[in-house]
């Protein structure tokens, strides 16, 4: 227990250290093109392909556990879109991007780290940290809104599909449904959340490859840690967020 | 000139670097020697600031390292080129990046003015068609070459090199040694190089200071390192067969 408050403590000195920003500007900026690219562009791929595949899924449970005759046709529709907007596009998207981003994060600077290249940085009289990390963190942050929404509109398609090509329901009813009772602030919340989590999936996987210490096996070490916090943490933020957005 | 004065360091309470003292000095190769693991790394990383000491002072021109901060530490880093043991190069950027990195970082230089500095130091140790390569596609003596093309691109006044050597051949090493030798002299500046290998303490010792298990057990050069009656010295200097020969040699030519 002990250490993990000595971690926390840790990991805010470390942020300390990526928000004592005193690097050029102009560097900064092609290290955030590179890095928007390298984790968000990067990334639309398997947003893309596992939001289809989950509106789709949606579409058909809902379906299938709704044929009692009272329980209206949109329903199915209105499921599958909230449940996309509300915390699959953010949340779901979180965990899987914590799997993917954060271990690339975790090992890239970790190797950095065990190869001497931090120190190298050090020595010439950059700030290290604020150089690898911060292009990082702002990419996250600005591109995961992004994902949210390809998220949002690939599931709700994939959903739309399942409805247009299976009998399992009308295409109408889910047209119909996907726009009943819309609530916009859904939405907003979602992209809310999104700001929280970019944040997280880069910052905690780069605080654990910044302090490895060892070797290729330790790089491997921190990477699965850094994984395994991004997600707890994901998952305790998102609660926190719920409750002060949604209650 | 470098004067590291009563160095200690330790890593959670176990001691690395003990009572350590010397004066590095310029335009000389100064060399750290001593056996895998007896602190070498330790205390050339704490000379920078890569670890903070426990106790002691290090003084850089008679400036003290250890009282200043953050910022005029980083004033003092511009003027410290370093090679290490891996070459570190930055691996996401090719051979010439590597080398405009700090003109990149901290001159206000032309591109022009850039590239001409970067052209001179790789030609400087001889690097001719390799500027668009990636440092994973050439050599490791290639990648030290570079690396030492790096540090000398914003003109250091002290330059460290953490075992320059490792992983080449004796060939290579040679050519290694032979150019960071001619860069301190050509520049006059402080050089501090670790090594345990006795081919460059033969050829390039002006100054040795040997350590073990973290002491500073003996001081000299390569004119006295043979004449030592110092054992721990000896067990280190002879312990490759041609120096045991020598020494063989020389004590029946005494006789
Ligand atoms: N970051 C560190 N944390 C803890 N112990 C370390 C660290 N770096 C080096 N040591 C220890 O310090 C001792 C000296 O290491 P080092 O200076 O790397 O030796 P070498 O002379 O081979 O360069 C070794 O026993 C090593 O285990
Ligand atoms: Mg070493």
């Amino acid at each position: 227990m002990i250490r993990y408050f000595y971690t926390s403590g840790e990991y805010f000195i470390f942020l300390a250290k990526v928000f004592s920003f005193n690097n050029k500007a102009k560097t900064f900026y092609s290290r955030l093109i590179d890095e928007i690219y390298a984790l968000g562009i990067q990334s639309i791929g398997i947003v893309t392909v596992i939001s289809a595949f989950i509106g789709a899924v949606i579409t058909i449970q809902t379906a299938y556990n709704m044929e009692n005759p009272i329980l209206p046709d949109y329903l199915v529709g209105l499921a599958t879109r909230d449940s996309l907007l509300l915390e699959f596009s953010s949340t779901i998207v979180a965990l899987i991007l914590a799997g993917k981003v954060g271990s690339n994060i975790a090992s890239e600077v970790g190797t950095m780290r065990v190869t001497e290249q931090i120190d190298a940085l050090e020595i010439m009289g950059v700030n290290s940290a604020s150089f690898l990390v911060l292009p990082k963190i702002a990419a996250m942050v600005i591109f995961n809104p992004f994902l949210a929404v390809i998220s949002m509109i690939v599931g709700i398609s994939g959903g739309m599909c399942v409805a247009y090509l299976t009998d399992i329901m009308s295409f109408a009813d889910y047209v119909n449904g996907i726009q009943y009772a819309f609530v916009p602030f859904y939405v907003t919340y979602s992209l809310i959340k999104t700001l929280f989590f970019g944040f997280i999936i880069a910052s905690i996987p780069a605080f654990f490859g910044y302090n490895v210490k060892g070797g290729s096996l330790e790089v491997g070490r921190a990477s699965t840690k850094a994984v395994v916090a991004s997600v707890i943490l994901i998952l305790f933020v998102n609660l926190i967020l719920t409750k002060i957005f949604l209650s | 000139m470098i004067k590291v004065q009563n160095v200690f360091k330790s890593f959670d309470s176990v001691g690395v670097l003990d009572d350590i003292s010397f004066e590095f000095e310029q335009g000389k190769n100064n060399l750290i020697i001593g056996q895998s693991g007896s602190g070498k790394t330790v205390l050339l990383k704490s000379i920078v600031g890569l670890f903070e000491i426990d106790k002691g002072d290090i003084l850089y021109d008679g400036a003290s390292f250890s009282s200043m901060n953050l910022h005029q530490r980083r004033d003092i880093r511009k003027e410290i080129g370093m090679l290490f043991q891996g070459s570190a190069l930055f691996d996401w950027a090719t051979v010439e990046e590597n080398v405009r990195f700090p003109l990149d970082m901290f001159t206000d230089m032309s591109d022009k003015e850039k590239s001409d500095r970067v052209n001179y130091c790789l030609e400087r140790v001889n690097i001719e068609k390799a500027h668009k390569l990636l440092p994973s596609e050439i050599s490791g003596g290639m990648q030290k070459r570079v690396a030492i093309a790096r540090a000398i691109s914003m003109k250091p006044k002290y330059l460290f090199c953490d075992e320059p050597n490792s992983g080449l051949d004796p060939k290579t090493s040679i050519v290694i040694d032979n150019l960071i030798s001619s860069i301190t002299k050509e520049l006059n500046i402080t050089t501090i190089i670790n090594t345990h290998d006795m081919n460059t303490v033969t050829e390039f010792g002006d100054k040795i200071l040997f350590i073990a298990n973290g002491k500073k057990c003996w001081e000299g050069s390569k004119k006295t390192i043979f004449n030592s009656d110092n054992d721990e010295l000896n067990q280190f200097v002879f312990a490759s067969s041609v120096y045991q020969k020598f020494r063989e040699q020389k004590h029946s030519d005494e006789k």
